[in-house]
């Protein structure tokens, strides 16, 4: 089979569905290349009846294939339809493994050992990757499997599951639900517990275990695997079992290997980086092209757009204007001036330093991600204390940024090219100083979402911007009154760390003099005390440590470690030295600061004697919260269960208080000496939820909430993403009948959030409502704040930042 | 302490860091104004000489009256205020706290107003079902104030639902390992099986006296079994035991735990039932002044 095609489409989602569908339109020779049996593997995959949504709203759709909002089954069924009507020739069962040849004549071979020739290949793959192998010897036998589909299929057989995550833990379970089958299932797990398994599935998993229907094997791998036998590396030396059947759940790799032995190149190192691509798709490897999730463009209608524009483009359709022209045109209408949108694009790239070395490509999706906006002289682009966590950069004019609080003409110019706001970007905490347009000024303004991906893409940017954001922020912690010449001499000392949790930067009782100041997470300062070590405080990103030993010598007094992973910058302490004797003002602020934390030294050490266990309990609480997370938390729920009755009145007010869904799960979570703290979003200083959104609908909003907007698909990425398990994916429910009518007429479920069964009743018949992610968002645009503290009648309900709640004030105020 | 790049936050929304119970808000703040309105009355209502004597009727008595109406239907809003979560900066504790107080402020208004005068009257219904509320209400903040910890502690960080589910899980392998026992013995723990965990009434929950417990029982006729015999290891009766045992210890936490919550919660049931037949009394109460004026 190598008749040549024009072009072969590798991956059949709706990228590749779509090409190979314009393909076919155009009349073109072309092969569709699928791994699987069926169409579109990704969605295929959704779970049953899944809603499918069709973001973002404003761009058209422009493929041969029809997509609108609706169920995965629904969708499914018209792209097989349409495959079929317009003639789309695909190959089945078909995994592609190796791309050779160059443009005109590419050969491409299979994992069955088909070959494919083709002048120009399509990449589509999408970024679900392909699951690890099991790579002992042995590991090619064909009693192996990759997946499970049905556990109903299989009847008195040994077997084995090899991987601790839930998918192996849920297909261990399945075969050995019915004891009928009869099944002899073993679980294997390379570590000592299932810690990257949800709880609830360990719990099932042990159980089964305890009553004998699981044999759980830990810290056990393959060694060798024979036909019916298995070899096992045990803690007590290798073991032999029987072994009919082996299903290995060990997570996927991303494809980025696979697409780099094609000749590809990506932009860079980062794991977030994606394959280099000219305005036309067009890889390093001409004559192979990129589009969908592999591009970077993980929405459905964004798939199937580029997949029709890469078809008319190696057709020779070199004026097609891309589908979001409409969305840029509008970004770029309210500017001065009369420029075409390719014309505004050179021009932000050319004029803003961070964005030179974008492709036209990637400034077309850089832009979708970003906004701009003009403004007069003296308009103020952000205030002080004000949360944000965009970026900005001035493509005209410049801009003032207002250093001394206390006086607002006392500025900093920032010239055109250049870039602030990166604090927020890198801490995720509030502004730091208020910003004006030095002149009429065009700024900028880079979503979070924006900026990570330019870093990862562009190194050069990621180089200036971090060393902007070093540069600022030593200026901000050590300022007012020190040059950017004096923090130049700094930064040729500076070294940025990461740190992991727990990990020390300062130990007590050793040398140094060094400066440390936090950029990213959070440190703890602890002492030993009477041979335990004592809980000093707690030091948010934006603080400094070290400064005693320098200003006071001697040895180090106590010991700051990472609350969670962090980065610190550290100074070298003679630079420091040196830049304080020149700049008495430093020195003095450096000392004052001194003096008050060796006052809480010296108030824990005073109390230790008369209140020990106090001192203890209140280490030991502070310890709890951090290792709760509240070391990466930037506002808290927390119930303390000295006042908590239990009455869930929270919960019912924050239900409806939000179109009758609770946020948040009182009950569960941990405790320590009364200090609940409950299932509910602690607005991460750098959320694990936005890591991986596609229509990316996750912001950090004017009260530092992380919270999801409208464009929400539902696909639960976010869910998974959350350490903390706080955000459930779920449909809004029927509107209820006002409080009175339920008190006095007893209409309606009362407060709180109505019982499923009542919703199901009261569903509007024929309207499905999506599941969406739905998470707290600190009950913003609320007048009053979050209604779970408003509600509790006893006052149990707080929400606190850990460094006001983590601070030694609480044990002072309770042991007076 | 540590220097922040940005110290100057915008005020907090949200609730103070040093936080107090409703007890002790704001610094007793509604403890203060109830106690010193009531000490007011009780001054006022010693100096000031009404004839022939202090009742109901007297412009003082008026007076009172209607302070005290005016209080009991501000006191009855609280369910409301619970339960409407309307925007704006309230506070539900800041409520509770002011009803706490001004309901007790409210026993020295009641009483005054009657100037001493009770018969077996609706006028004295009223007064009864008032101090009946008022009462249920001290029970109220007694339980509110001795019964959390405990409550947190039994808990153990399990929510009322693990707990269920923990029993179910014993449940379902109390029923594999019952599989080879003999008809009498799986007969015990059939009985245990069936037990509804919620089962027994209101009085056992609330006094937690379980000692007819099927599960205890059908355990105990397992263990004079099991006692008398060695154990070898592979003895089903002995796993049943082992499994009843911590059925019964998972069955103590679920109780104490449902225990205190109905403690917690059985006293509203008087609270409110009774607030509403005080305002019916209330009304009758009022009616009736004034129809015999
Ligand atoms: C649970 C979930 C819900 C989502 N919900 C939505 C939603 O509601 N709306 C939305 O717009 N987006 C949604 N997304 C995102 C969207 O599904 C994907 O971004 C999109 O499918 C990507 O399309 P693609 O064509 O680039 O790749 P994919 O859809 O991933 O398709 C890749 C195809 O290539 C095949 N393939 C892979 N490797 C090879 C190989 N070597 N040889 C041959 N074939 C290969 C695969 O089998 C697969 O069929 C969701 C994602 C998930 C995970
Ligand atoms: C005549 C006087 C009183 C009236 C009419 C009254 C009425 C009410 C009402 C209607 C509620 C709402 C219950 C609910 O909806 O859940 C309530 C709650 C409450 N009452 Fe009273 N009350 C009175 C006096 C008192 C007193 C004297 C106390 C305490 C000493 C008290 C303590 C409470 C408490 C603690 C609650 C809050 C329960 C909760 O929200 O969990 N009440 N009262």
């Amino acid at each position: 089979m190598s008749d040549s095609v024009r072009i072969a489409i590798v991956g059949s989602g709706p990228a590749g569905l779509s090409a190979a569908a314009r393909a076919a339109q155009l009349g073109l020779s072309h092969v569709l290349l699928e791994k699987t049996d069926h169409l579109s593997d990704t969605i295929y995959k959704y779970q049953k009846g899944k809603h499918v949504m069709a973001t973002p709203s404003q761009l058209i759709l422009r493929s041969d294939c029809d997509f609108d909002a609706g169920k995965r089954e629904a969708i499914l069924e018209t792209w097989n339809r349409q495959a079929a009507e317009l003639g789309v020739t695909v190959a089945y069962q078909a995994e592609v493994k190796a791309i050779t040849g160059s443009a005109g004549a590419f050969t491409i071979t299979t994992t069955k050992g088909q070959t494919f020739v083709a002048e120009a290949v399509i990449m589509a793959i999408g970024t679900q990757g392909n699951p690890n192998l099991l790579r002992c010897p042995g590991g090619d036998l064909p009693h192996i499997q990759y997946q499970l589909d049905d556990p109903g299929e299989y009847v008195d057989e040994h077997i084995t599951v090899i991987g601790s995550g839930d998918a192996g833990i849920e297909n261990a379970l399945g075969l050995a639900a019915d004891a009928a089958q009869g099944n002899v299932v073993t679980i294997l797990n390379r570590g000592a517990d299932f810690a990257r398994a949800k709880s609830a599935n360990v719990k099932l998993l042990m159980e089964a275990g305890e009553q004998g229907r699981i044999r759980i094997m830990t810290e056990t791998s393959p060694a060798e695997v024979r036909p019916g036998e298995l070899v096992l590396d045990t803690r007590d030396g290798q073991e032999t079992i029987r072994c009919d059947r082996i299903i290995a759940r060990m997570g996927s790799a991303a494809p980025r290997k696979f697409v780099e032995s094609c000749g590809i190149d990506f932009t860079s190192e980062d794991r977030e980086a994606f394959p280099k691509l000219s305005p036309v798709f067009e890889t390093t490897n001409p004559g192979i092209f990129v589009i969908g999730a592999l591009a970077g463009y993980p929405l459905i209608k964004h798939c199937m757009n580029q997949g029709y524009d890469v078809v008319e483009f190696i057709n020779g359709n070199r004026d097609l204007k891309p589908a979001d022209e409409p969305i840029l045109e509008a970004k770029f209408a309210a500017l001065p001036g009369t420029r075409s949108v390719d014309e505004w694009l050179e021009l932000l790239r050319a004029r803003v330093t961070i964005l030179n070395d974008l492709s036209p490509l990637q400034m077309r999706e850089f832009m979708l991600d970003s906004e701009v906006r003009a403004y007069k002289a003296g308009d103020v682009v952000f205030e002080r204390a004000a949360p944000g966590s965009s970026l900005f950069a001035v493509a005209e004019g410049s801009a003032l940024v207002e250093v001394n609080p206390t006086d607002p003409s006392v500025t900093v110019p920032i010239e055109q090219g250049s870039i602030f706001g990166e604090v927020g970007l890198i801490s995720g905490r509030r502004r730091g100083a208020t910003v004006r347009a030095g002149a009429a000024s065009i700024m900028v303004e880079v979503s979070r979402t924006a900026a990570l991906k330019l870093m990862a893409s562009v190194p050069a940017a990621k180089r200036a911007v971090t060393r902007i954001s070093i540069e600022r922020q030593l200026l901000q912690i050590f300022g007012p009154g020190l040059s950017t010449d004096d923090v130049a001499q700094l930064m040729e000392s500076a070294e940025v760390l990461s740190v992991r949790a727990g990990q020390p930067i300062i130990t007590e009782g050793e040398d140094g003099t060094d400066i440390y100041v936090i950029r990213v997470g959070s440190m703890i300062v602890e002492k030993m005390v009477a041979a335990k070590p004592v809980f000093l405080s707690y030091l948010p990103a934006g603080s400094y440590v070290g400064e005693m030993t320098l200003i006071g010598g001697g040895k180090r007094t106590a010991t700051v470690k990472a609350a969670i992973k962090s980065e610190v910058i550290k100074l070298d302490g003679a630079a420091m030295r040196a830049l304080m004797d020149r700049k008495p003002a430093l020195l003095e602020r450096a000392r004052t600061m001194m003096a008050s934390r060796q006052d809480v030294n010296a108030f824990i050490e005073s109390r230790k004697d008369s209140f020990s266990g106090a001192v203890d309990m209140y280490s030991e609480t502070a310890r709890f919260l951090v290792d709760n997370g509240i070391g990466e938390a930037t506002d808290v729920l927390l119930i303390d269960e000295n006042l908590c009755v239990g009455c869930d009145n929270c919960e019912k007010a924050c239900a409806d208080s939000h179109e009758g869904l609770s946020r948040l799960d009182r009950e569960a979570g941990k405790t320590y000496a009364h200090l609940h703290v409950p299932t509910s979003c602690r607005h991460c200083e750098h959320p694990h939820c936005m890591a991986d959104c596609p229509p990316n609908a996750i912001h950090r909003g004017p009260d530092g909430e992380v919270f999801i907007d409208d464009t929400c698909i539902g696909c639960g990425n976010c869910q998974r993403n959350c350490p903390y398990g706080v955000i459930r994916m779920d449909s809004v429910p029927p509107p209820k009948p006002s409080l009175l009518s339920w008190l006095f007429l007893g209409k309606g479920p009362g407060p709180g959030e109505p019982s499923k069964k009542w919703r199901y009743k009261h569903a509007e018949p024929g309207v499905e409502k999506p599941k969406k992610a739905i998470k707290c968002d600190m009950c913003s645009g609320i007048d009053g704040g979050p209604a779970c503290v408003r509600a509790c009648p006893t006052g149990a309900a707080i929400r606190v930042a850990p460094e006001d709640f983590l601070s030694v004030a609480r044990l002072e105020r309770e042991n007076g | 302490m540590a220097t922040r790049a940005s110290s100057t936050h915008t005020p907090r929304a949200k609730g103070e860091t040093l936080h107090d119970g409703f007890l002790r808000h704001a610094g007793f703040r509604w403890a203060k104004i109830a106690g010193g309105l009531s000490l007011l009355l009780v001054v006022s209502y010693a100096l000031i000489d009404i004839t022939p004597r202090h009742n109901g009727g007297s412009w003082y008595g008026y007076t009172l009256g209607t302070i005290g109406v005016g209080l009991i239907l501000w006191l009855t809003a609280l369910g409301l205020r619970k339960r409407a979560m309307t925007t704006g900066r309230w506070s539900l504790k800041a409520w509770t706290s002011a009803h706490v107080y001004l309901g007790l402020s409210l026993i020295v208004i009641g009483t005054l107003h009657t100037g001493f005068q009770f018969g077996w009257n609706v006028h004295t219904l009223a007064y009864g079902l008032m101090m009946l509320v008022i009462l249920s209400g001290l029970y109220g903040i007694t339980v509110y104030t001795v019964l959390p910890r405990a409550l947190s502690s039994n808990r153990s960080e399990m929510t009322q639902g693990q707990m269920l589910d923990a029993l179910r899980a014993i449940d379902r392998q109390l029923h594999d390992a019952a599989q080879p026992l003999a008809q009498e013995d799986a007969a015990l723990v059939r009985m245990s099986l069936d037990q509804d965990p919620f089962g027994g009434g209101l009085w056992r929950r609330l006094t937690g006296n379980h000692r007819d417990c099927v599960t205890t029982q059908a355990h105990r006729e397992l263990r004079r079994a099991t006692s008398t015999r060695p154990n070898l290891g592979n003895d089903p009766l002995e796993k049943v035991d082992a499994l009843l045992d911590r059925k019964e210890a998972m069955l103590a936490q679920l109780r104490r735990h449902l225990r205190l919550r109905a403690l917690l919660e059985i006293w509203l049931y008087v609270h409110v039932p009774a607030t509403f037949a005080l305002l019916a009394a209330l009304t009758a109460h009022i009616v009736s002044v004034f129809f015999y004026w």
